[in-house]
């Protein structure tokens, strides 16, 4: 069977640099695939190719057997994929309930469009109750804190019922409470469809990766379960950087884990 | 949205609906008798300024799109119903202005504005159809805030220029004017200028009517959204290139009806009313009684272009200043203008900490 999502030989250049240089990726239907990286390696880069928002100058992005590159971002939406950003960017000005209805509402013909909002949608009280959110339909989004703007934004997704979610580090700046509820809501979602997830924690990574890929200066270099990518030389060499020769010291991923971003010297270098 | 007290607290703002409604009319039946012709006329005026501000804030208010240019849908529209009025007066000869110009045959652009059928219609459509062809060809490549305005602004200054440069074909500098027939009215007659005066106010009655339908409509949230976040509306599914192309259309159609009514009205259609200060005397209308609110755009048309002709008599040189100073104002301490300032003194007064309506919460974003 083929992958829902095939990514071949994607490149992309800023200024004569790649910042991706032949990406070769293939998502299963119904999977959780992690990507970590160091900064810089090309991770959301790599979403935004998919999602339509950069446009590589090679290789082919293939979902469900359709190809996405040249596709424009709401198009692509309409074929059954979704995102977030790294800093949620829900509708401040709009209320939490109309932010979901908006979502919601984005195959609807132009009589739906024309007319107002009456009551709530039963996907929509379906998502508020799933993002926790049901007390707050009516509050404006702009006035909801960073983890519930997280929330309302992964509640957007659900509504939309996507087949590929991806999730550009949807736990960055959440507590530990945050974070779990986070994962517990993401493996629910990961019920119903597939879930590209980039994050750098390498707790919430232990806690609900299965599989891993990991990046390296605008490729994958490993893929696979959580331990077999850390027992990769090639990982650890990128993940220790510079301060290889301190031998004897094994869990370089863990020293990464509560610093979220990886050293400088892994950046891609800017030529 | 939902139980008992929801239901309860709809009935009030229903009934203060109705009484503003009722005193609406009351003014707009009661005005023609007790104020002169000449009053009635400016009136009327402003009322078609309103018309403007109302399209202008969907566009600029609801959708963000700055437009500096909106002089050009008004324009268009009212140089539609001006070759009408001016061929309606010529029988069939051609218009005074192009025998004094040289010119010998009815150009063919304007032969179709022969018919009130065509030239009407095309009032709204044509700055419609300019304002779609323009928004779809600059919106697609992302052109927006600053750069929209100033390209908008261009326009106006160009539109203006091509008129006065086309003496036989527009009248030039003069414009159209000397109708001596406005839809076998007689121009001057006190009943011809009550007839413009309903008229007047009822195109501001159903452009308040229709925008706020937009507005208060998922399309209107939709707009707000893409004012706010253009590339995230993107990625919920939605084309937002056309929710901008559809939204600067309405705006530009609610101009050319504008400059439709103005023309029998003011009895002249000019370069002079169409350029660039005009274009920014629509923005300044729409920036003081409010953007992103219903009511504002209302206010502020009718309070400064009346402010204008009081102040105009009284200290010509004055008014270009005090508006100028005023729109400073508004934009750095207002930015919801006067109806935002009422909003907040409301609030204060009656009911601190209460929701506000839904029209007003929408609120104001920078362009």
């Amino acid at each position: 069977m083929a992958a829902l999502l095939q990514i071949t030989g994607v490149e992309v250049g800023f200024d004569g640099s790649l910042a991706l240089a032949g990406v070769e990726l293939a998502i299963d239907e119904g999977e959780i695939r992690f990507l970590i990286g160091p900064n810089g390696a090309g991770k959301t880069t790599l979403i935004d190719v998919v999602t339509g928002l950069t446009r590589p100058s090679n290789g082919s992005v293939r979902f469900d057997n359709r190809e996405l590159v040249g596709r424009r971002e709401h198009e692509i939406v309409a074929l059954g994929v979704g995102r977030t950003f790294q800093t949620p960017s829900v509708f401040e000005q709009l209320s939490v309930v109309e932010n979901l209805d908006l979502a919601a509402n984005h195959r609807a013909g132009i009589r739906a469009l024309m007319r107002r909002r009456r009551g709530v949608a039963p996907a929509v009280a379906e998502a508020l109750e799933a993002i926790q959110l049901s007390d707050r339909a009516d509050a404006q989004a702009g006035v909801l804190s960073h983890g519930q703007k997280q929330w309302l934004e992964i509640g957007m997704l659900l509504v939309q019922s996507p087949r590929l979610l991806l999730l550009d580090e949807p736990v960055a700046g959440m507590s530990a409470e945050e974070r779990t509820a986070t994962g517990e809501l993401i493996e629910r979602i990961a019920e119903r469809c597939t879930v590209v997830i980039v994050e750098h924690d390498m707790e919430f990574l232990r806690r609900f990766a299965r599989r891993v890929s990991v990046m390296h200066e605008g490729k994958v270099i490993s893929e696979g379960s959580v331990e077999r990518v850390r027992a990769d030389p090639l990982v650890q060499e990128v993940y220790l950087g510079r301060s290889r020769d301190r031998r004897g010291h094994d869990p370089a991923l863990d020293q990464q884990a509560s610093t979220a971003e990886p050293p400088e010297t892994t950046e891609v270098p800017a030529r | 949205m939902t139980g008992g007290g929801a239901a309860e607290q709809r009935r009030h703002p229903r009934l203060r609906q109705g009484a503003v409604v009722a005193a609406t009319l009351a003014v707009v039946v009661v005005l023609p008798l007790v104020v002169s012709q000449f009053r009635l006329a400016l009136l009327s005026k402003y009322l078609v300024f309103a018309v403007v501000a109302i399209g202008l804030n969907l566009a600029w208010g609801y959708g963000g799109m700055l437009s500096l240019g909106h002089g050009v849908f008004f324009g268009l529209g009212a140089y539609c119903t001006g070759m009408y009025l001016k061929l309606a007066e010529a029988g069939s000869g051609l218009p005074d202005f192009m025998s004094w110009s040289g010119v010998s045959s009815l150009p063919a652009i304007w032969a179709p504005f022969r018919h009130a059928w065509f030239a009407l219609p095309a009032a709204v459509l044509v700055p419609m159809g300019v304002a779609a062809l323009l928004g779809a060809s600059v919106f697609r490549r992302r052109v927006r805030g600053a750069y929209f305005a100033l390209l908008t602004q261009a326009l106006a200054a160009a539109f203006a220029i091509l008129l006065v440069g086309q003496q036989g074909l527009t009248g030039g500098t003069n414009g159209l004017t000397n109708f001596s027939t406005v839809f076998g009215l007689e121009p001057g007659n006190p009943r011809t200028t009550q007839i413009l005066f309903f008229a007047a106010a009822a195109a501001a009655a159903v452009a308040f009517l229709v925008v706020r339908q937009i507005v208060q409509s998922r399309f209107g949230r939709l707009l707000v959204a893409v004012r706010d976040g253009e590339d995230r509306v993107r990625f919920l599914g939605y084309d937002a290139t056309r929710v901008k192309v559809v939204a600067f259309a309405l705006s530009a159609g609610l101009a050319g009806l504008a400059g439709a009514l103005f023309v029998p009205i003011v009895g002249i259609i000019s370069p002079a009313d169409v350029g660039v200060v005009p274009s920014i005397e629509m923005v300044v209308w729409v920036a003081i009684g409010g953007r992103a609110t219903l009511a504002g755009p209302v206010i502020g048309a009718l309070l400064v272009s009346y402010a204008n002709t009081a102040l105009s008599e009284w200290y010509p040189d004055g008014w270009l200043y005090l508006q100028g100073a005023l729109f400073v104002v508004a934009v750095v301490w207002a930015p919801r203008g006067l109806a935002g300032l009422a909003d907040r003194f409301r609030h204060l007064a009656w009911r601190p900490g209460s929701r506000r309506r839904a029209e007003v919460a929408v609120g104001a974003a920078s362009p």
